[in-house]
């Protein structure tokens, strides 16, 4: 039986009204209260969405092997590495890992051919497109009617490879991270660090760091936290940006002890220890404490930002019926009456258009029966006309059959005549003969 | 001493003849080898690749002092500039009486910018500007004893140890470049490697090379003989070459060696079981620095020079040369000498 705990009251807000703080008497049980959260969400599972950016051969997909343990890119489904690419994709792989009850979607998205080409401007195109799109997709779910199943799909951390060249940050580097470090978390990270000794790995740190604050690139800012325990810990974090990490899967023997690593002729760079690189601490921070507050800076920052230039920019026309809405400012009341106004306006208007295209159907329609009927009409005269020629050559032939047997009638007259004529003469010269 | 057969001139017949008595003609290579000492060497090396690949440091490791661009100019910053500019420096270097005139060409700015295209032309440019320039000399009706000689030699071309395979940087670049210079790819920083990537990405990377048609040096179309045959393939066996550079020294085992000193060990720049630094040094000046040097003059030079006379062939008259046809890319040097 604890009695209440005194809470230190920072209520001066709300409409004026002051939290008191109350001691309590005996047992409550709110206290149980995380707890209840805790297994909710382990019944839930969580997602944690990465995304890996850098030039091919930087050790990307190694080291998310190495960070989560497994083998997401295996022989039967190479990873980026194994396949050219000719232009920037980008690619999602999902996994769930299991550890302990706690289930994790873990989503990678993988951004091959990134700085590869002989000209690279705009190769970070495709990135933002990418993250634009997943965080429209998660506008419009929260704006649906209804939003149980709610995916989130959105980035919520972008670890950005440096190539370990030594001197500071290239023109490439510096223009993806000024573009995106407004849309995403950007944890810049320097990869294969064995590359470098401890004093040029300090060096280059430095020179990076100088130059991520003269171009105010924004990377993600660990939150400053009361306990003095972890702000301890999130300073010393902060000393050693950006992280030099190693990755590797295979395991090597040394002095008897199994680790991870990477066999080289003159020793052993183990993954793991904490002298070598930063690999733990990376690990550590990216899924043991700060997993939830990176989500929870993408949900309130870069989604917020996002959201309000989207929807301030947003006009009525054209808009699909079931998505986004005018501005949300408003009560919800208001705001479906505004939308049943809106329906039913648009329902006149689309009424009325199909209106319009059915006259516009039947005039065309009506036109197209005229013209068959004018149609008709004409060949009717053509074949009137035609039958008429056809009975005059008939006539015209008649005649002339009725010509020719008329004179061959007077022919045959004149010559019965002629041969009347001719007996006739015969007679008389027969008469005449006899006397 | 014997006298070996010419098979390839066809107007006299020479054959071996036993000599009976010492008749000094050995003594020859001494004279040789006393003049050359007196004249010295020229020796132009350039060094192409990206910022951040360690080509300072390799060429100060090679020739065991500071010749590169970095610790000539006193301001050192390292900002990465808008375009490629060629930067020489030129040294002489002295060893046991024998003086070479090193010049080392440094690009920086190449491969560095978001936009690529073309950052090869300035390089292009420049080599060919000192064959031209070279071309103009031996032109000249009174020439000089010794020309000066600053054609590209060698370029070494930085490759940076991704581990998968070419990129289209590489290969562009490489194509063009390979047909006037002879090239040596290195693999920069070849610390990251472990031994079995490495075999793998030099596998990958000559596959690429085969396939895209470049030709690095040692070109195997100029072996003469079969013993430099043999030698030559070993050479190209393991090409590209897996390096390493620094100038640092540290303690191994009570000597002082070249090396890189980490956490987990220190790296022996000479030590051939940690990288092949030893066997590109050996290649480009124990070994074949004459043979470099023969190759540009002979092979590159010559086919600069065909292009350039058949290009200009109204000028042909002014520079009172006739119109002779070459065989095989070899013009007659005698010829020209005898019409001036």
């Amino acid at each position: 039986m604890s009695t209440g705990e005194v809470l230190v009251s920072k209520a001066d807000g709300n409409g004026g009204i002051m939290a008191l703080q109350k001691n309590l008497e005996g047992y409550v049980g709110f206290a149980n209260l995380p707890n209840q959260v805790y297994r909710k969400s382990v019944k839930r599972g969580f997602e944690f969405t990465l995304m890996v950016v850098g030039e091919s051969g930087l050790g990307k997909s190694t080291l998310i092997n190495s960070l989560f343990l497994t083998d997401l890119y295996s022989p039967e489904y190479p990873g980026p590495s194994h396949r050219i690419k000719k232009t920037v994709q980008v690619e999602q792989s999902k996994v769930l890992v299991k550890e302990g009850g706690v289930h994790l979607l873990l989503t990678i998205v993988d951004t091959p051919g990134f700085g590869d080409a002989v000209d690279n401007s705009n190769c970070w195109q495709p990135v933002i497109d990418y993250i634009d799109s997943k965080f429209e997709d998660y506008l419009n779910a929260e704006s649906r009617v209804n939003r149980r199943l709610m995916p989130d799909s959105r980035v919520q951390c972008c670890l950005y490879f440096i190539a370990p060249s030594g001197h500071g940050l290239k023109p490439l580097d510096i223009e993806f991270m000024k573009r995106l470090h407004e849309k995403v978390n950007i944890i810049p990270l320097i990869a294969k660090a064995d590359t470098m000794t401890p004093e040029e790995c300090q060096q280059f740190k430095k020179q990076i760091m100088k130059e991520i604050q003269e171009h105010k690139i924004k990377i993600y800012e660990f939150p400053e936290t009361d306990d003095e325990e972890e702000m301890k810990m999130v300073r010393k974090i902060k000393d050693r940006l950006p992280l030099a990490v190693v990755g590797s899967n295979t395991i090597i023997e040394v002095n008897g002890k199994r680790v991870r690593g990477r066999q080289y002729p003159w020793g052993v760079a183990e993954v793991e220890n904490g002298e070598h690189c930063d690999f733990t601490i990376l690990r550590n921070m990216l899924i043991r404490t700060h997993m939830q507050d990176l989500k929870d800076v993408t949900n309130n920052v870069h989604y917020e930002n996002y959201r309000s230039r989207k929807l301030a920019a947003v006009n009525y026309n054209g808009v699909d019926n079931n998505k986004n809405k005018g501005q949300l400012t408003k009560s919800p009341l208001a705001q479906m009456d505004e939308e049943r106004r809106d329906h039913v306006s648009k329902m006149k208007k689309m009424e009325q258009e199909m209106e319009q295209v059915f006259e516009m159907k039947v005039k065309e329609k009506l036109q197209k029966l005229r013209d068959s009927e004018v149609e008709l009409q004409r060949r009717h005269e053509q074949m009137k006309k035609n039958l008429e020629a056809q009975h005059r050559e008939l006539e015209e032939k008649r005649r002339h059959h009725e010509e020719e047997k008329a004179s061959w009638e007077a022919q045959q007259r004149i010559l019965e005549q002629q041969k009347l004529d001719a007996s006739r003469t015969l007679e008389k010269n027969k008469k005449k003969k006899i006397f | 001493i014997r006298l070996f057969r010419n098979t390839q001139t066809c107007f006299s017949r020479t054959s071996c003849t036993d000599l009976f008595g010492y008749v000094g003609i050995e003594a020859v290579l001494d004279q040789m080898r006393r003049k050359t000492m007196k004249v010295g060497l020229e020796f132009n090396i350039m060094v192409v690749g990206q910022s951040g690949l360690g080509k300072s440091t390799l060429v100060n490791t090679l020739f065991k002092s500071k010749v590169s661009r970095k610790s000539c100019t006193p301001n050192c910053e390292e900002k990465i500039s808008k375009t490629v500019k060629l930067h020489s420096v030129s040294h002489v270097i002295e060893e046991k009486g024998m003086k070479m005139k090193l010049t080392v060409i440094d690009t920086p700015g190449f491969g560095d910018q978001i936009n690529n295209e073309n950052c090869w032309e300035p390089i292009v440019k420049h080599i060919n500007e000192q064959y031209e320039k070279y071309l103009r000399e031996e032109l000249h009706i009174n020439r000089k004893r010794r020309i000066p000689d600053s054609r590209v030699h060698c370029c070494i071309y930085f490759l940076p140890a991704t581990g998968h395979r070419l990129r289209p940087i590489d290969v562009e670049f490489m194509k063009r470049v390979g047909k006037i210079v002879s090239i040596v790819p290195v693999i920069a920083k070849a610390d990251t490697l472990t031994i079995e990537e490495r075999q793998e990405f030099k596998e990958r990377i000559r596959q690429d090379l085969a396939a895209n048609g470049i030709r690095v040096y040692p070109q195997k179309e100029y072996d003469d003989d079969p013993e430099e045959r043999i030698l030559n393939d070993r050479i190209r066996e393991s090409i590209p070459f897996a390096v390493v550079g620094t100038d640092k020294e540290h303690q191994v085992n009570g000597n002082k060696v070249l090396g890189r000193k980490t956490k987990w060990g220190i790296i022996e720049v000479e030590n051939v079981a940690h990288c092949e630094f030893a066997n590109l040094r050996d290649l480009l000046i124990r070994s074949h620095l004459q043979d470099l040097k023969d190759v540009t003059h002979n092979i590159h030079y010559e086919t600069y020079r065909v292009r350039r006379l058949n290009e200009s062939n109204m000028n042909f008259s002014e520079l009172g040369l006739s119109a002779r046809p070459l065989e095989n890319g070899t013009a007659d040097t005698s010829e020209s000498e005898s019409h001036l």
